[in-house]
């Protein structure tokens, strides 16, 4: 049942989802625009006998993550693009280790210490790894605060369910905007056994031991032993890629042009569509919400469609997603680009003036 | 409705934020979908605070304003900023006891209200932006007095529903001036 819909801001909500979920060990550092985050679960931690701590650093507080994650806990950390990059070292040990974490990114404009406005620059950070060496994190880009709840819960269940790092990539727009949530009496929370676990060894009758040491290690120093270690994580991804992917399609059946676009400007785009159907231009719209696994095989498909002519792929940066739409068209069909920098949305006119040249077949 | 937006704009610590909430508050109460997005970032004490509020009938693209359908000044930097951002035939409303210059645009329409007398005359900063709320509904029709009544007392802790009865009399000095 769904409860009655309350005003709330982004942040707030990330957090109030976590607790929701089960997470009652919370590390970071802040920085805007995400520090609405760490407000709430200062306060609520305290309220519910969690934990609560201001980390010394972003470095710090993502590997109090690891620690807290190899105890078998439910452990959270959030930060925004800067910070991210900071904890990009105990991301990789992270993956290394297997071990269940949500990480959150609230995206500000870049490189460097850029702007405090959305932006969504970090998507290759986010989906082609960040840290060092093969991994792969869930990556998951919610558009709504609606969104932001649901997924937010959904994220600690695929952390369980496959070891792994789940990262929520969302932007200074959804994390500081206010809009109506609608909380469940109770949340789908999956219970995983976690018998790697190193949370103590517990002792027999007797006196012994009644198991042996767990270790979380990240560190294989025999190549061969490394190969195989690696081998089973690709494995692992490899299922994940096959059951997770997540998105949102409309329109594909009788569109001429398709928008590919997450999180912030799949909302704005969302509109333009409207406003283009109104015109008698008919566009239809893939949302990725698993950026990783990236849903190319609905993309794939769509573009062997005779109706689609071309895809408009909108994005907060200088196109990085696109990279990842045109592995999947293939070449199939041409892919257009309408991208804004440093902190600035699109209008729904600008990307709606893209949508008709490319109709009328002239230069985009 | 679709879409309809609203920049408020003022300084930091007169109410703007809140006013702004209280406006989408009272829209979502009528079961709108509704957007508050707040300015953020490094500002100083005294310096401008404002948001944009989204009412809608169908879900909201960008809780970004750009072209407002009204835009409520509460200071003349504000004024400054923001008078350009009004769509042709939309409301400018304006607190004249804080903003001396008067509006350029002649293709809109122009609410002139003395808030900051009336915050004045209640006894606190924030009545300011609730009078010119007043105005804002009253004008557009973009939410009902009964649903700001309404959403007060569901949305404000009890032990505040006495500030209530002054909100809702700051608010009808407001509807008073369209």
């Amino acid at each position: 049942m769904a409860q009655k819909r309350v005003l709330m801001k982004g942040n707030e909500v990330i957090a109030e989802a976590a607790i929701r979920a089960g997470c009652r060990n919370y590390f970071g550092y802040p920085i805007t625009p995400q520090t609405e985050v760490m407000h709430y679960m200062a306060k609520k931690m305290v309220q519910i006998g969690g934990n609560f701590v201001q980390a010394e650093s972003e470095v710090a507080a993502i590997n109090m993550v690891y620690g807290a994650a190899s105890a078998g806990f439910r452990v959270m950390t959030s930060s925004s693009s800067p910070g991210i990059s900071l904890k990009q070292e105990g991301i990789s040990y992270i993956a290394g280790a297997e071990l269940p974490a949500v990480v959150v990114n609230i995206v500000r404009a870049g490189p460097g210490l850029g702007g405090i406005l959305p932006a969504q620059g970090d998507y290759f950070q986010a989906t082609k790894g960040g840290g060092h060496g093969d991994y792969r994190n869930i990556v998951i880009a919610p558009a709504s605060v609606q969104e932001l709840y649901e997924l937010t819960v959904e994220a600690f269940n695929l952390a369980d369910k496959y070891r792994n790092l789940v990262m929520i990539l969302g932007d200074g727009t959804l994390g500081q905007m206010m809009e109506p949530v609608a909380f469940r009496d109770e949340e789908p929370i999956e219970t995983y056994e976690k018998p790697w676990a190193a949370n103590g060894r517990g002792y027999n009758d007797d006196g012994s031991y009644k198991r042996e040491h767990n270790t979380i290690t990240s560190i294989y120093i025999d190549p061969d032993v490394l190969e195989a270690k690696n081998r089973e994580l690709q494995d692992k991804y490899a299922v994940i890629k096959a059951n997770e992917v997540r998105y949102e399609a409309f329109g594909l059946e009788d569109a001429e042009i398709v928008i590919t676009a997450f999180s912030t400007c799949s909302r704005i785009s969302k509109n333009v569509i409207r406003q283009a159907a109104e015109m008698g231009i008919k566009v239809g719209m893939i949302r990725p919400i698993t950026l990783w696994p990236f849903p190319e095989e609905i993309i794939a498909k769509t573009a062997a469609l005779p109706n689609v002519k071309a895809f408009l792929d909108v994005e907060l940066n200088a196109g990085q997603m696109i990279e990842d739409v045109k592995l999947a068209v293939n070449g199939q069909k041409p892919v257009y680009f309408h991208g804004r920098l440093g902190g600035n949305l699109p209008s729904q006119k600008e990307i709606l003036d893209k949508i008709v040249a490319i109709h009328e077949g002239g230069k985009v | 409705m679709i879409d309809f937006s609203i920049i408020l704009a003022g300084f930091g610590g007169q109410g703007i934020l809140s006013a702004g909430k209280f406006a989408a508050e009272a829209a979502l109460y009528e079961g709108k979908e509704v957007s508050w997005f707040p300015s953020y970032g490094p500002e100083m004490r005294g310096g401008t605070a404002n948001c944009s509020v989204v009412i809608s009938d169908e879900p909201i693209g960008s809780p970004v304003v750009n072209d407002a359908d009204v835009v409520i000044c509460c200071n003349q930097p504000s004024m400054e900023k923001f008078e350009s951002s009004i769509k042709p035939g939309g409301y400018l409303i304006v607190d004249t006891g804080m903003i001396k210059i008067k509006p350029t645009r002649t293709d809109i329409n122009v609410v002139e209200i003395d808030a900051s007398g009336i915050a004045d005359e209640f006894g606190a900063m924030a009545y300011g932006p609730i009078s010119m709320l007043g105005c804002l509904s009253k004008a557009t029709g973009c939410f009902s007095r009964d649903s700001f009544e309404k959403s007060l007392y569901e949305v404000l802790p009890e032990r505040r529903h006495k500030m209530i009865p002054g909100n809702l009399a700051a608010f009808d000095k407001g509807a008073e001036k369209v």
